[in-house]
C-alpha cells in the first residue's frame, strides 16, 4: 500500500499517541518520541513495523509523538493514519489487515 | 560491593567517600560518637544589633571563600528567593567550588543550574532536587557527587560533623536585629523553621535573612538569637503565593479515593488503630482523602489520635480543631490552613532532628503508629523509588520517607498500578532510596499486597475483604496491561548517591545517556 497524501491519527492526551504518515523514500522511515522512551522505546518501534508489514506499507515516513499509549492504541492509530492517507474511511478489512 | 538491598555500589565510590555500604535499618543501634560542635564568634559588648546592609557585605564579613559549604532550608518551597539570591552574589564575588547543603532544592532554583555549570558550585547535598538542577546533576554536569538524604540524615549529618557548615541561611519571615527569628508572620509566613534549626545549632557563621524585621524580643523565638551572627533585610525573601497554597481540594479522583478507601480499611482492621494511635500522611491526593475518611470512622467508634505528624495540611489541622487528635507535631506546613494552625497552643513546632534524626537519643518517627506514604516505584522486595524518575532523571525528595518508614510500626504506601504506561509495582526499582525492610503494605486500585515477612498483618487481614494479592501478582497484572518495561540506560559515570538515614550508601545514581534502539 502506498502512502497518497499525509495523514494523521491521535492526539496527544496522555495514554494516547499522535501518529503522522507521509510519502516515504522507499523505505520505512520512523521518528518516535515517547515519554517512555527509555522503557517501551524497542517495544513501540516493534508493534509498528509489526503494523506496517501487516497493512503492506513499505515506502512511508511516519512520525509518532508518544504520550504512554498501550500497544492496542499505538496500532489503532497507525491503521487510522494509514486509511486516512488512502482517503478510506469505510469498507475497512475489519479482521483482516486490521486485527 | 552489594548492600542489603542488593545493590552493587562501586569500590571507587565507597573509597571516595570513605561511606560504607547500606547494611540494614538496624545496623547503627546503640553507636555512640561524640557531636560536632559550631565555631562560635562571641558577642560580647552591648553591641547595637546584627544588622548587615546587604547580601554582599554579609558573605564579606561571613569570610566567604573558595571550597565553602553554605546551608539553606526549604520552608519556602517553590517560593523561595533565598537561595538564588545569595548564589547569585557568590557568583559575583568570583568564588568557587561552593557545597550547597540544602533540605531541600526544587524548581525555584533553576536559575543556579549556570552556577554549577561554571563551577561556582562543586557540590550539592539535598533531600532531592527537582527542575533543571535534577536535569544538570543526572547529565553530569555538577563537579562532586550528590548526596541526597533524607531529613533525619541530614541532622545526623550535621550534628556527626560529616558535613560542616561554613555559612549557614536562613530566611526567616520575622527576625529581631539580634537575630531571634520565627516562621510565624510577616509577609512570607511559612509557620515553623524545623530544617533551619539544625543550621543554627551547627553553622559557624550563621546569617538571618528576613523581610519583615520586627522590635525586639521576636518571641518565642524558632531560632535563638544566640546562634544568629548577622542579619540582613531585603525586599522579599520568599513569594507568599507559593509558600503557602490555599488548601487543595479533596480528590474526587475515583481511583484515588478507592485506593483511600482500601487504606482507611486497612488502618482501622490493624491492632495499632485504638485509642491514642499516632499517625502520619503526605500531601498525595489519596493521602489526603485516607485522613479525611478515617477521621469518619475515629468519630464513629470514638476514637481519638493522640499525635499526628508532618508535612501538614488542612485535613490533620481539622482534626485539632475537632477535637479528635491531643496535638500535633509539625516540621512542615504545606497550606495556608496549616500555617494558621501553628497559633494552636497543641500544634507543636519540632526540629527536624526531633522528627527524624536516626542519630539522637530518639526520635519522634520512632513512636509513630502509620505512615501514609507514596512512591514512584515499588518492587518485588517492595524497595521504593522517590528520587528518580522513569527517565532516569533526578527529580524527586527523600524527605522523611525512609525516616518515617524505618519508623512507623505499619508503613503503608499508596501508587496507582499504573502512572500512564509506567508500572509503579515492577521487578527492580531504578533507584532504592527506601528499603524493603521498612514497607509494610503496598496499596494499589488494584489490589494491596502485605510483606511478606509482617505474618502479623497477614494474619489480622485474614477476613477483612479487601483484595488482598501478592506483591509479584501486583507487578504481573501491570506488565499484563503495559508489557514489561526495560530498564533505562545509564551511562556508567555515577553522578550522585542515594544515602541511607545511617550516612551509608543505599544505592548510586548514574549519569543518564540517549536513548538508543536494540540492534534488530
Amino acid at each position: 500500500m502506498e502512502i497518497m497524501k499525509p495523514a494523521i491519527a491521535g492526539t496527544l492526551e496522555s495514554s494516547d499517541c499522535q501518529v503522522t504518515v507521509e510519502a516515504g523514500e522507499g523505505k520505512v522511515d520512523l521518528v518516535l518520541e515517547s515519554v517512555v522512551m527509555n522503557q517501551f522505546g524497542n517495544q513501540i518501534r516493534k508493534v509498528t513495523l509489526e503494523t506496517l508489514e501487516r497493512l503492506g506499507v513499505d515506502n512511508v515516513k511516519i512520525t509518532i509523538v508518544d504520550k504512554g499509549a498501550l500497544d492496542c492504541t499505538l496500532k489503532a492509530r497507525i491503521e487510522g493514519a494509514v486509511y486516512r492517507s488512502q482517503g478510506q474511511n469505510d469498507n475497512l478489512p475489519w479482521g483482516g489487515a486490521i486485527q | 560491593m552489594r548492600n542489603a538491598v542488593g545493590r552493587e555500589i562501586p569500590e571507587e565510590i565507597l573509597r571516595i567517600t570513605g561511606k560504607e555500604v547500606f547494611q540494614g535499618n538496624d545496623y547503627r543501634e546503640g553507636y555512640t560518637y561524640k557531636k560536632d560542635g559550631p565555631m562560635t564568634t562571641c558577642v560580647v559588648k552591648n553591641t547595637d544589633n546584627k544588622l548587615v546592609d546587604s547580601i554582599h557585605d554579609v558573605l564579606v564579613k561571613c569570610g566567604i571563600k573558595d571550597g565553602m559549604t553554605l546551608s539553606f532550608h526549604h520552608h519556602f518551597r517553590e517560593g523561595d528567593y533565598v537561595v538564588n539570591m545569595v548564589m547569585e552574589e557568590v557568583h559575583r564575588m568570583g568564588i568557587k567550588d561552593i557545597t550547597i547543603c540544602a533540605s531541600s532544592l526544587g524548581k525555584a532554583h533553576d536559575p543556579i543550574v549556570p552556577y554549577i555549570e561554571d563551577g561556582t558550585i562543586t557540590n550539592i547535598q539535598s533531600s532531592g532536587v527537582r527542575g533543571k538542577i535534577g536535569q544538570a546533576i543526572s547529565e553530569g554536569k555538577l563537579k562532586g557527587l550528590a548526596i541526597m538524604r533524607s531529613h533525619g540524615g541530614r541532622v545526623r549529618a550535621i550534628e556527626s560533623g560529616e558535613t560542616r557548615i561554613d555559612i549557614a541561611f536562613i530566611g526567616a519571615p520575622t527576625c529581631d536585629d539580634y537575630g531571634n527569628c520565627r516562621g510565624i508572620g510577616g509577609k512570607s509566613d511559612c509557620g515553623v523553621l524545623s530544617y533551619a534549626m539544625v543550621d543554627g545549632d551547627y553553622g559557624d557563621k550563621v546569617v538571618a535573612i528576613t523581610d519583615c524585621l520586627v522590635p525586639f524580643p521576636n518571641f518565642p523565638a524558632h531560632i535563638s538569637m544566640t546562634k544568629v551572627d548577622y542579619v540582613v533585610v531585603v525586599d522579599a525573601i520568599g513569594d507568599p503565593k507559593k509558600i503557602a497554597t490555599g488548601a487543595a481540594k479533596p480528590t474526587t479522583d475515583m481511583r484515588k479515593l478507592m485506593m483511600a478507601d482500601y487504606c482507611t480499611k486497612f488502618v482501622v482492621n490493624t491492632p495499632y488503630f485504638k485509642d491514642g494511635f499516632s499517625y502520619q500522611t503526605g500531601v498525595g491526593g489519596a493521602s489526603i482523602a485516607s485522613t479525611i475518611s478515617l477521621a469518619k470512622i475515629m468519630k464513629e467508634r470514638n476514637i481519638r489520635m493522640r499525635f499526628g505528624v508532618g508535612g501538614l495540611t488542612k485535613p490533620m489541622c481539622d482534626l485539632l480543631i475537632n477535637g479528635q487528635v491531643d496535638c500535633l507535631l509539625d516540621t512542615q506546613d504545606f497550606d495556608l490552613d496549616a500555617v494558621e494552625s501553628v497559633k494552636n497552643l497543641k500544634h507543636f513546632r519540632i526540629s527536624a532532628g526531633e522528627y527524624a534524626d536516626p542519630f539522637n537519643k530518639g526520635a519522634v518517627v520512632n513512636k509513630l503508629d502509620f505512615v501514609i506514604l507514596a512512591a514512584l516505584e515499588v518492587d518485588v522486595n517492595f524497595n521504593c523509588n522517590v528520587v528518580v524518575g522513569s527517565d532516569g532523571v533526578i527529580t524527586g525528595a527523600q524527605g522523611g520517607h525512609p525516616d518515617t518508614a524505618a519508623g512507623a510500626k505499619c508503613t503503608i504506601v499508596i501508587a496507582p498500578l499504573l502512572q500512564g504506561r509506567i508500572p509503579a509495582i515492577c521487578t527492580e526499582v531504578t533507584t532504592v532510596t527506601t528499603p524493603g525492610e521498612s514497607i509494610d503494605v503496598v496499596i494499589t486500585d488494584y489490589g494491596i499486597a502485605i510483606n511478606p515477612k509482617r505474618q502479623d498483618l497477614i494474619d489480622c487481614m485474614k477476613d477483612v475483604d479487601l483484595p488482598f494479592k501478592t506483591i509479584e501478582e501486583l507487578r504481573d497484572i501491570a506488565y499484563s496491561i503495559v508489557g514489561e518495561p526495560e530498564k533505562v540506560q545509564f551511562d556508567d559515570q555515577v553522578v550522585g548517591i542515594i544515602e541511607a538515614r545511617d550516612g551509608t550508601i543505599m544505592d548510586v545514581v548514574r549519569k543518564i545517556k540517549p536513548f538508543a534502539f536494540r540492534e534488530r
